[in-house]
């Protein structure tokens, strides 16, 4: 019997090319744009681009991070997230009333955010199951809805039925409802803006040459278990190199820009505990992937009736996995509104669904596929592209408006059109064929 | 009686007052290969469906008899209590995931794994996956049927013969296997690899299975089987052992009957030597009724059968023609080539068809007995419309008259013209599809299982209705799994088996040979199968 | 004893036949009228405004129509057949139309537009079935985003649309300047119960019936209603519910769902230049954004679902949908100084019932 996969040694090496090409063209879009970015506009310094990147990498990674595991579970992208990022909201809303800041302010908040985050996810992932095969529209909806109930609770429900002093800041003058905005204070002074940053900081390049080192060891553990054990794990030799070779260029880099204390030193400071959790995250994402609950979502996303004839409760499953999602972007919340240093109690966590999951698409991934690698790569992608549109638009057209519309149409575009072609290729795939 | 592996005793099982089997017994041994054959509709899935503990059995009231596995009652309430007995199904329809590898399939929900500690605290549920052994386990699984391939190879782009046996070495792979159960195993598969297929069966046997063995190629029962059941009607015709036995013998008891439809005598059947429809070597891409290659002439004024087990091919004959699967090759009706792939084309040109499947294809179930009635007449023939200028809006008197005309023609019991359609019984449901199809005055009609979930009563209605209307000139091409309806008022009947035309008998040609060619073992053609 | 039971069936019928979310919430908008007029506030001005924002938004729902019955669910993408409507409107301002003449003109030259992009757009939906929804969202959201950087470059001069520093359009456009607000709307405009008497032509008092915009909007629903008792607008609907079926009449599919698309289109796009004529302003930029939801849940409520609507539904919804918050904003303000909870109701209502109409689309082919 013929045991050699011959379908993939038929692939010829230019429809191999133009797969990828095909799987990765939004992302080449980003970067594309990036790079123009910097050929047209003067106003922008490597200093002050990285130094926006980084901070905004910080703020929105763990967010992004949380989307992966609905789309491993078959439940496409959740825009649900909005309603994580309410609940975080809501925790830290109650611990600002209460007045406890710093370090332990923020725990409590994560803590108080856990329960309520859970409760949301259980139902949005409820809401999933009984509108199966409609779920990212679902999800689109439920964010609008869930904002309607917000807004009561914070506008009508705080207030009339929950009294509080009309004295305190946050409350509205008349006593009636949350302010539009609140502002967090400084940590320093009992308040929660970077709590959780300024624990620990550390210069940007330092952290660039630890990063890519053990992205280093990392590539050259997958080489050793690979000799060991051919073919036991997913392994891809190119890219296996070409990330060597980054790592080498630069951790270069960097140890050049110690040693000389170069201008790249003033880079604003990385902070290290923020990036502990984002590490955590991903590390999450991918142990769970090797136990039986991750086995269970994959079988799910792949075939809702197979796993369910195979035994496995699919309903159940579906409504781990947006529980889990839920309560990664409540702590995603969190972590963003640190770094804000104000509640923008109405508005915070509207956008948070679109952009997140435009960075996760930006980052290659699709309403099937989806990994650390992308969210990562997203998030630098989606944030460069928002760092040099104002920019763009002002060296172009004179008009730094232009530049914020042309980012508004990249964001909703880049979603419409990775929807579009995956749903296109999807359906083409599906056709009957005569033979 | 010790040396019983399985022991189905008394088994019948009802669905709403219709008795789809009737007192089964049937004894397997140990490293036995026992078959059942029988036509649709006989009753096999039924009692594979109960020996399995599906669900479709439980929620319509059970079964009666009961089951014996090694001298023991057993209980089988769902498929999970069934793997627990040893009882082992490979499905005809595959239940693999594409994008696993053959490991993660044949392990699928039954993964081994290791406590960590997470899981010590949160649930089983978040034990770490042991890779290695459940690569060990595959690749015994694997060696077992003789397959070299890697087990952590992706299933997607393998050839169907793998997926057949990875869909076996799962069930394999499952502790403590004692009965195995194949449902027409070989139906998909090249000689080959159904060679392959029935020698792995033979090892499996050698090592103790009880094999269950669903087919209707008497060849292949005849060469593995030891032991073969014939069902018919949901009742236990004979069990045999295959040295006391024949091909001939076991086709003559799958098809003969107690119970015939007669047919009329002496009928005048002046049919012309015309041909009004010529089909040449004709594929069509339905899945699970391909055909591949089919050759067919028919005379005007004939009643045409074309009958053959589910699956081999006969209902994509009327949907090719009708475009409404992708098709290839030639048809020329009444001297002119038809266009294929083309629904509208052919119905102008005269040709109406009612569909096998009728609240899917046939009817659309919210809307009115008119609205169904008028509506292939109205978008192709311009019927039932009253034109304002280049407007073209529905004359509902029209719609109404006609209806209610049809209505009392073929006597549809219903409340009125308005009545939704998907609210009537499934008698009245096909005399809507025919009337809609007899909207269209066709020179040639297609039927397509035109009794199918009709009672007794109806079904001499319908069968009538069809002879009426060929006396009146229609010429009639009938697609039936049910041989007796077919029988009694074809004037010949195609038998069609692997996508082609078998060959073709008089209605009184003898049970057996009907039984021989639908298997596919007529004219020993089985030695040159192609794939 | 019979008799008590058969009034309870025909009551459950009742409810059966014109749907649980319509009653319950046409059932909720009575409650407010009344609690209005226990409040003091006007139910005659409630009633007057209810009846103008209908006639204002009413072709925008039944641009619903032809998407639901297609088979490619309610039309999500409505910004799509706003922005050509808004353009048409920009250019016939641009070209000096004013008064009738622009409304003529904004409307005359709205259709073909609406017609060919409908026609781009629906074949963008053939490529994208299953998930019609979800696409139809982001493309119009993209849309309204490409088309404000449009709006910003345009090189229009006209006095009463541009910015009065540098290149691109206002936000807003009065259309009083250019003699066209209301202009419809006032068309053999005349009130119920107003104070010169029972029957008022011209008043401002009474319930004003707006003629000109009610007439246009029957027109349009007249329009539709043949339409769908056409032989087109047959097949379009057999397609939209059970496309094998219709395949196998020889129907094209492909060709019916845009054709059904082109006329969403236009009717959006007709509907948006009704729509700021009797607002008086014409929105661009962001405003077209959210646009569609309100119109999707008008249709819902009215008791369409998101495979079967009718005529009907949108004349029944838009009216329960206009009505339920033009009344909810005075009564909350009354009730609940300095909240505003007639958004939030709003918010509410309208995501909540498209969640609900979301939960009853079959699963389709999986």
């Amino acid at each position: 019997m013929n045991n050699t996969n011959t379908s993939e040694r038929l692939k010829t090496s230019s429809t191999r090319v133009s797969t990828w090409l095909a799987d990765n063209i939004v992302s080449l879009i980003f970067v594309a744009f990036t790079l123009f970015g910097f050929l047209v506009s003067d106003g922008v310094t490597m200093n002050f681009f990285l130094t926006e990147l980084s901070s905004r990498f910080f703020r929105n990674a763990f967010l992004v991070l949380s989307l992966i595991i609905p789309v491993v579970a078959g439940l496409g992208l959740n825009f649900g997230i909005v309603v994580g990022a309410m609940a975080g909201q809501i925790a830290l809303a109650i611990v600002i009333y209460f007045g406890w800041g710093g370090v332990n302010g923020l725990l409590l908040t994560m803590l108080i955010a856990l329960p309520i985050a859970a409760l949301f996810g259980f139902l949005t992932g409820m809401l999933y199951n009984k509108t199966r095969g409609q779920e990212m529209i679902a999800s689109l909806m439920v964010g609008y809805f869930a904002n309607g109930l917000y807004q009561f609770l914070f506008l009508f429900v705080v207030g009339v039925i929950i009294k509080v002093p009309n004295t305190h800041s946050m409350i509205k003058p008349d006593g009636v409802g949350v302010r539009m905005t609140v502002d967090m204070g400084a940590h320093e002074q009992g308040g929660l803006k970077y709590a959780l940053d300024k624990i620990w900081e550390i210069p940007f390049m330092w952290a660039i040459l630890i990063v890519f080192a053990a992205i280093l060891l990392l590539q050259i553990w997958k080489i050793i278990r690979n000799k060991k054990n051919p073919g036991l794990y997913r392994y891809n030799m190119t890219m296996t190199v070409i990330n060597i070779i980054l790592c080498l260029v630069m951790i270069a880099i960097s140890l050049y820009a110690i040693t000389t204390n170069s201008a790249l030193m003033k880079i604003r400071k990385v902070p290290v505990i923020t990036g502990l959790l984002i590490v955590a995250l991903c590390i999450f994402n991918e142990l769970i992937l090797k136990t039986k609950l991750g086995q269970d979502f994959r079988s799910v996303g792949q075939s809702q009736h197979i796993a369910e004839v195979s035994g496995i409760d699919v309903d159940k499953t579906r409504i781990i996995a947006t529980i889990m999602s839920t309560v990664f972007a409540a702590w995603g919340q969190i972590i963003y509104l640190q770094n804000m240093g104000t509640l923008n109690t109405y508005g915070a966590h509207t956008q948070i669904g679109m952009f997140s999951v435009a960075a996760l698409l930006v980052g290659g991934a699709s309403t099937q596929k989806a990994g650390v690698k992308h969210a990562i790569m997203g998030t630098l992608l989606f944030n460069s592209m928002f760092i040099m549109s104002p920019e763009i638009g002002l060296s172009l057209f004179g008009n730094a408006l232009l530049g914020e519309y042309f980012r508004t149409f990249m964001v909703y575009g880049v979603i419409g059109l990775a929807l579009g072609l995956h749903v296109w290729r999807t359906n083409k795939k599906g056709k009957a064929t005569l033979n | 009686m010790s040396d019983n592996l399985l022991r189905l005793i008394n088994v019948s099982k009802e669905y709403s007052g219709n008795k789809v089997l009737k007192d089964i017994n049937l004894e397997l041994k140990k490293g036995q290969i026992h078959a059942l054959i029988g036509e649709n509709g006989a009753g096999k899935s039924t009692l594979m469906n109960i020996l399995f503990g599906m669900s479709v059995i439980h929620t319509t009231g059970g079964f009666e008899g009961s089951i014996e596995i090694e001298g023991k009652t057993a209980e089988i309430k769902s498929p999970h209590d069934a793997m627990d007995y040893g009882i082992g199904m490979v499905h005809q329809e595959f239940m693999l995931i594409p994008g696993f590898t053959i490991m993660e399939n044949i392990k699928l929900n039954r993964e081994i794994t290791k406590p960590n500690i997470v899981s010590r605290i949160f649930g089983k549920r978040l034990e770490t996956l042991d890779i290695k052994r459940m690569n060990e386990d595959t690749r015994k699984a694997l060696d077992v049927l003789d397959m070299s391939i890697e087990e952590y190879v992706q299933v997607a782009g393998l050839p169907v013969g793998h997926m057949q046996f990875i869909e076996i070495a799962r069930e394999i792979d499952k502790t403590g296997l004692k009965i195995l159960v194949f449902d027409e195993p070989t139906a998909v598969l090249a000689e080959t690899e159904a060679a392959n297929l029935l020698k792995a069966i033979k090892k499996l046997a050698g090592q103790g299975i009880g094999i269950l063995f669903i087919s209707h190629r008497l060849d292949e029962v005849v060469e593995v089987a030891d032991v073969v059941t014939v069902l018919r009607d949901g009742e236990l015709v004979a069990t045999k052992n295959i040295k006391d036995t024949n091909k001939y013998e076991i086709a003559q008891l799958m098809v003969g009957r107690s119970i015939t439809i007669d047919r009329e005598e002496g009928r005048n059947r002046n049919i012309v030597d015309e041909t009004i429809l010529e089909i040449k070597d004709l594929h069509v891409a339905m899945p699970g009724e391909r055909v591949k290659g089919v050759d067919i002439k028919v005379k005007k004024g004939e009643i045409v059968g074309i009958g053959g087990l589910a699956g081999q091919g006969k209902l994509g004959i009327a949907n090719g023609i009708m475009g409404i699967f992708p098709a290839q090759g030639e048809v020329i009706f009444k001297g002119k080539k038809l266009p294929l792939n083309d629904p509208k084309s052919v119905i102008k040109s005269g040709i109406a068809f009612v569909s096998e499947d009728r609240r899917g294809v046939g009817l659309l179930l919210d809307e009115s007995i008119e609205a169904n009635i008028a509506f292939t007449a109205m978008q192709i023939n311009d019927d039932f419309l009253k034109n304002f200028g280049p407007i073209k809006l529905k004359d509902s008197a029209k719609i109404r008259d006609h209806a209610n005309k049809m209505i009392k023609d073929l006597d549809i019991r219903c409340t009125s013209s308005l009545q939704r359609v998907g609210s009537l019984s499934g008698g009245n449901q096909q005399k809507v599809c025919i009337a809609r199809a007899l909207t269209l005055n066709p020179e040639l009609l297609l039927v397509s299982e035109p009794t199918r979930g009709i009672d007794i009563g109806a079904k001499k209605l319908v069968l009538d209705l069809l002879k009426q209307l060929n006396n009146e000139g229609m010429t009639i091409i009938m697609t039936s799994s049910e041989l007796a309806e077919l029988r009694s008022i074809c004037d010949r009947i195609l038998i069609i088996c692997e996508g082609k035309v078998e060959g073709e008998l008089p209605p009184d040609a003898p049970d057996a040979e009907f039984g021989l060619m639908m298997s596919g073992s007529a004219n020993g053609r089985s030695e040159g199968r192609e794939a | 004893m019979v008799e008590v039971k058969r009034k309870k069936n025909t009551f459950n019928d009742i409810v059966n036949k014109i749907g649980f979310p319509t009653i319950f919430i046409g059932g909720f908008w009575i409650l407010l009228l009344i609690a209005g007029g226990a409040l003091g506030i006007s139910v005659i001005t409630l009633l007057s405004d209810t009846i103008k924002r209908a006639g204002m938004n009413g072709i925008l729902v039944l641009a619903m129509v032809p998407s639901i019955q297609s088979g490619t669910g309610p039309n999500f993408a409505l910004p799509v057949g706003i922005v050509c409507g808004l353009f048409a409107l920009v250019c016939s301002i641009e070209f000096g139309f004013t008064g009738w003449a622009w409304l003529f003109v904004a409307i005359a030259f709205a259709i073909p537009l609406a017609a060919f992009v409908g026609y781009l757009y629906g074949r963008l939906l053939n490529a994208v079935k299953g998930s019609e929804m979800t696409i139809a969202t982001y493309t119009g959201f993209s849309i309204v985003a490409a088309m404000c950087l449009a709006w910003l470059m345009i090189p229009f001069k006209s006095p009463n649309m541009g910015w009065f520093i540098g290149k691109g359009l206002r936000e807003t456009i009065q259309l009083d300047a250019i003699g066209g607000a209301q202009i419809l709307s006032n068309f053999l405009r005349f009130s119920l119960f107003a104070e010169e008497g029972l029957i008022a032509v011209n008043s401002d008092t009474g319930i004003i019936i707006p003629t000109g915009m009610l007439l246009l909007f029957l027109i349009c629903c007249v329009i539709v209603w043949l339409y769908f008792r056409s032989k087109s607008g047959i097949a379009i609907s057999a397609g939209g519910i059970n496309p094998k079926f219709a395949q196998s009449s020889g129907i094209n599919i492909d060709r019916c769902r845009i054709k059904a698309n082109v006329l969403s289109t236009i009717l959006a796009a007709i509907g948006i230049i009704v729509y700021s004529q009797g607002y008086g302003y014409a929105q661009l930029y962001s405003a077209p954004l959210m646009m569609a939801f309100a119109a999707v849940a008008a249709v819902l409520i009215g008791g369409a679902s998101a495979q079967r609507a009718k005529v009907s539904h949108v004349i029944i919804g838009v009216l329960i949908y206009q009505g339920l918050f033009t009344t909810a904003l005075p009564v909350a303000n009354q009730m609940f100084e300095g909240t505003d909870l007639s958004e939030i109701l709003r918010m509410i209502i309208q995501n909540g019932i498209i969640l609900y109409a979301l939960t009853k689309v079959k699963g389709g082919d999986n």
